[in-house]
């Protein structure tokens, strides 16, 4: 192991850049180190050592000239009067106390930053500023250059909504909480011997006050319930809402009138305590995962603004009003936002966002490219053939935007037990009823309403949101992210898992390389190098990582033919790398391989093999999978790893190759068209559409806060391995809320024997109920948490 | 008996204070960000000291 990186914290390899008598990486580590050094703000290295962001290349040049136009900066200011600006950043590499301390110490950085503020759990940053003495512009380019990239869309995707309903939640509860304390503290004198003493006057007085501490509960902790129950039965749903809600109105109005006559002080405690329980079910399954975006659109990745020329000046525009007809710059790098034709300048595509493709396409003058592709190499001069939103991409992923969300709730397992238990306790209780009207007239409404209030299905409500919020606490601890609990059931019932193969199976970064030939010398290996430097192609970047020399030499008569290879001389000895064509003349008949070969002197010395590496840990993941389910591949790659995927899936496994965003999104539909349950799991923004067909769409990240298109559920890449673990779980879970739910019946039944015989009081519901709900809550998470310990 | 009125009174108030003062922090965002205030108040209060800018 050589050096460690004092920013980073990563391995310098051999010759780490030294400043200050310190390691670093690279010299962008080194560049924020001697910005934060300059300032004395060192001890951002002191709070967590090597916490630092490697970035690896830095062009910001006019990359943010955007964000002085007025019309950007409008939509990004929260705030911006008199000289001072408000603004609030997402920067997804906030990640440990180093990061808050830093990003709160902006103003030392700047002196036109007053104020800056971390939200860590939301990865944002709002900075206050003076706009007289730092623009927006120069802001984000100081933020930059210490690393902390930040990202910025225009549509921002409703924060404040989430914000507000978040807090309204903790209200409902801190209100329901006040309620059950003081409500409890009024009936508890009813449960004990010597109570009666008391006096009629201070019954009546407990019961008046505990109805009017319920009434904030009924009617404003718990209308999310109602809402919810009123939506499903229009629907004609009876969900779990619905008998919540029938049980705390029968409570409600029992109560009350108990209350009027002075028959009693009611089941107000039983009836506040069942909110409160509910709500802070509510609560814990409501935890989500704020930073981690599940619904980008192709908004998000596409840029903010491009430079348009207009009569032969650059101007920045944003990008919604690029029209057709439209002569824009895009430089190296840089996502091409809409479909167009190239009018100027050598273009080499990186369509791996769209294809899965990995290696850059060229492109001539005149020739189409589309919308999602990344030049590499020069800048390009582009005409705009479609607007935005009809380019091929943004079509492909506007199809969709309605995601079936409605049908799958319907398949809920809590919905499904919850409609044959609203109908059963309507029939007993108007047996019940119906019995007592001809026994004792007097008993049938109680013995009614005693069914509806004892039956009242708070264990039951309480079972899932309490088993899957545990479930998905522990997925996350564990490094997978799911969008919510309702991801836990649908993964359960998955019977068809399809793989992407470019990003998910292998590593979209990093190549297998080997050379086939004569056994190259250390010169030849220096040649070699010396000669792929000078090229900016990602096989000619590959290569010079492969090669470990480090010695250098001079190059002349460089000369880069596209599409073909990259030739020179080095001290008199020519040579040739490039594709079989380009260096022997012939053409390459090997089928859809990556070879790349090497010409020096008077002969082909051999060539590179260039394979995707795959994923540690894929071996284990197909093996645990394969008895299981049926499993597909899909990649929009070439066909040379044919052969090495073969072995890996067994033989009953359709490896598909050449699929287009298109294809892979239809044959999800195909599989669901046959009844199936389809896993996707994919990463690009060509998967997007599949994704969002499937089932489930889960995406591989390497880096969970940037880059998954809208999906299910993220998992971060160095837990791959464990996929099957985490799919087997959720079995687990499924038959703890069936456990639970079985509980759960158990008090039912002792609850209702009490309550059709008529002779239900309030200090039974008062124990019953509370004690079943702790008891299902607690069996839940504990079941969830323990069994985590074991299978995860 | 009617010291248990009083009681009650107080125990209301009280009570209700509390929830007040738990709604004002939860309308104020002090519930919004759990993590940042525990470091933070680990912090050293020192501003590093300014620097003339250079460059």
């Amino acid at each position: 192991m050589g050096l460690k990186c004092v920013h980073c914290g990563e391995d310098c390899g051999k010759y780490p850049v030294m400043y200050d008598g310190k390691p670093f990486c690279c010299h962008g580590c080194k560049t924020v180190y001697q910005i934060l050094n300059q300032q004395d703000l060192k001890q951002y290295y002191e709070i967590q050592p090597m916490s630092g962001i490697k970035v690896e290349q830095e062009d910001v040049g006019d990359k943010y000239a955007y964000l002085d136009l007025d019309e950007i900066k409008e939509k990004l200011l929260t705030f911006s009067d008199g000289g001072i600006s408000k603004v609030d950043l997402f920067i997804p590499v906030i990640h440990c106390a180093s990061c808050i301390w830093l990003l709160e110490h902006l103003d030392t950085l700047n002196p036109g930053i007053i104020y800056s503020n971390v939200n860590f759990p939301r990865k944002l940053v709002s900075i206050t500023f003076k706009d007289t003495e730092i623009s927006l512009r120069q802001l984000v380019e100081l933020l930059a250059s210490i690393h902390y990239i930040p990202e910025i869309t225009l549509d921002k995707l409703d924060q404040n909504e989430t914000k507000k309903s978040d807090r309204d939640l903790l209200i409902k509860i801190g209100v329901a909480g006040f309620s059950l304390l003081n409500v409890m503290l009024y009936n508890f004198p009813e449960y004990l011997p010597g109570g009666e003493l008391l006096g009629e006057s201070f019954t009546q007085m407990f019961g008046w006050l505990s109805f009017v501490l319920s009434l904030p509960v009924v009617f404003y902790s718990a209308n999310d319930y109602y809402l919810s129950a009123f939506k499903g039965l229009k629907h004609k749903i009876v969900n779990i809402d619905v008998p919540i809600t029938l049980g705390i109105f029968t409570l409600f109005i029992q109560s009350t009138y108990d209350i009027l006559t002075g028959r009693g002080i009611g089941y107000f405690d039983s009836l506040v305590g069942l909110v409160f329980l509910l709500l802070i079910g509510k609560w814990y399954q409501g935890k989500t995962y704020r930073a981690l975006s599940f619904e980008r659109d192709y908004k998000s990745y596409f840029p903010v603004a491009v430079t348009k020329i207009i009569n032969g000046s650059e101007e920045h525009i944003p990008l919604s009003r690029v029209v057709k007809g439209d002569h824009i710059l895009i430089r190296n790098r840089e996502l091409i936002p809409v479909d167009s034709k190239i009018l100027k300048g050598k273009a080499n595509i990186d369509y791996s966002f769209v294809t899965g493709e990995s290696l850059p396409v060229p492109k001539e003058k005149g020739e189409m490219i589309f919308a999602g592709g990344r030049q590499i190499g020069g800048t390009i001069e582009l005409e705009v053939l479609k607007d935005v939103e009809q380019s091929y991409l943004t079509q492909l992923w506007n199809q969709n935007d309605n995601r079936e969300e409605t049908s799958s709730h319907l398949n809920m397992i809590v919905n499904r037990v919850s409609e044959y238990f609203t109908v059963t306790i309507l029939l007993i209780a108007l047996s019940a009823a119906v019995y007592w009207f001809f026994k004792n007239p007097s008993l049938a409404t109680f013995a009614f309403t005693s069914v509806l209030i004892i039956a009242c299905p708070c264990a039951l409500a309480l079972t899932v949101p309490f088993t899957f919020g545990s479930t998905m606490r522990l997925f996350g601890r564990k490094g997978f992210y799911i969008k919510n609990t309702g991801v836990i059931e649908k993964l359960h019932s998955v019977d068809t898992v399809v793989f992407d193969k470019t990003g998910t199976l292998t590593l979209s970064r990093s190549m297998h390389v080997e050379f086939v030939g004569d056994k190259l010398n250390e010169d030849e290996l220096v040649m070699i190098k010396s000669l792929v430097s000078n090229s900016s192609h990602p096989l000619s970047t590959t290569i010079k990582d492969h090669i470990t020399v480090e010695d250098k030499k001079e190059i002349e008569d460089f000369q880069e033919i596209p599409a073909m290879g990259i030739s020179g001389k080095i001290d008199g000895v020519k040579i040739n790398i490039g594709s079989k064509k380009f260096v022997m003349g012939k053409e390459d008949t090997t089928p859809d391989s990556t070879n790349v070969y090497v010409f020096i002197g008077e002969h082909v010395k051999g060539y590179f093999s260039i394979h995707n590496e795959y994923r540690p840990g894929i071996r284990e993941v197909i093996e645990s999978m394969k008895d299981k389910y049926k499993l597909y591949l899909l990649s929009g790659d070439n066909e040379s790893e044919r052969d090495t995927l073969r072995p890996l899936f067994g033989d009953d496994t359709a490896l598909l190759f050449h699929q287009s965003p298109t294809d892979k999104m239809n044959f999800i539909e195909k599989l669901k068209a046959d009844g199936k349950k389809v896993l996707m799991i994919g990463d690009g923004l060509n998967d997007a559409g599949a994704l969002m067909k499937s089932d489930v769409g889960l995406t591989i990240a390497d880096d969970i806060y940037s880059f998954s298109p809208a999906c299910d559920g993220i998992l971060e890449s160095t837990r791959f391995g464990k996929l099957f673990r985490f799919i087997r779980f959720t079995n687990i879970s499924m038959n703890i809320v069936k456990v639970s739910f079985l509980i759960s019946f158990l008090y039912n039944v002792i609850g209702i024997s009490f309550a059709v015989q008529g002779t239900l009081s309030p200090l039974i519901a008062a124990v019953l109920m509370p004690i079943s709900s702790i008891s299902v809550v607690a069996f839940a998470t504990l079941a969830v948490n323990l069994s985590g310990r074991r299978f995860l | 008996m009617s010291v248990i009125l009083i009681l009650i009174i107080i125990g209301v108030l009280v009570a209700g204070g509390f929830l007040a003062g738990f709604i004002w922090a939860v309308k104020s965002g002090q519930y919004d960000d759990t993590h940042s205030p525990a470091v933070r108040m680990l912090f050293d209060d020192v501003k590093p000291e300014k620097k003339k800018m250079t460059n």
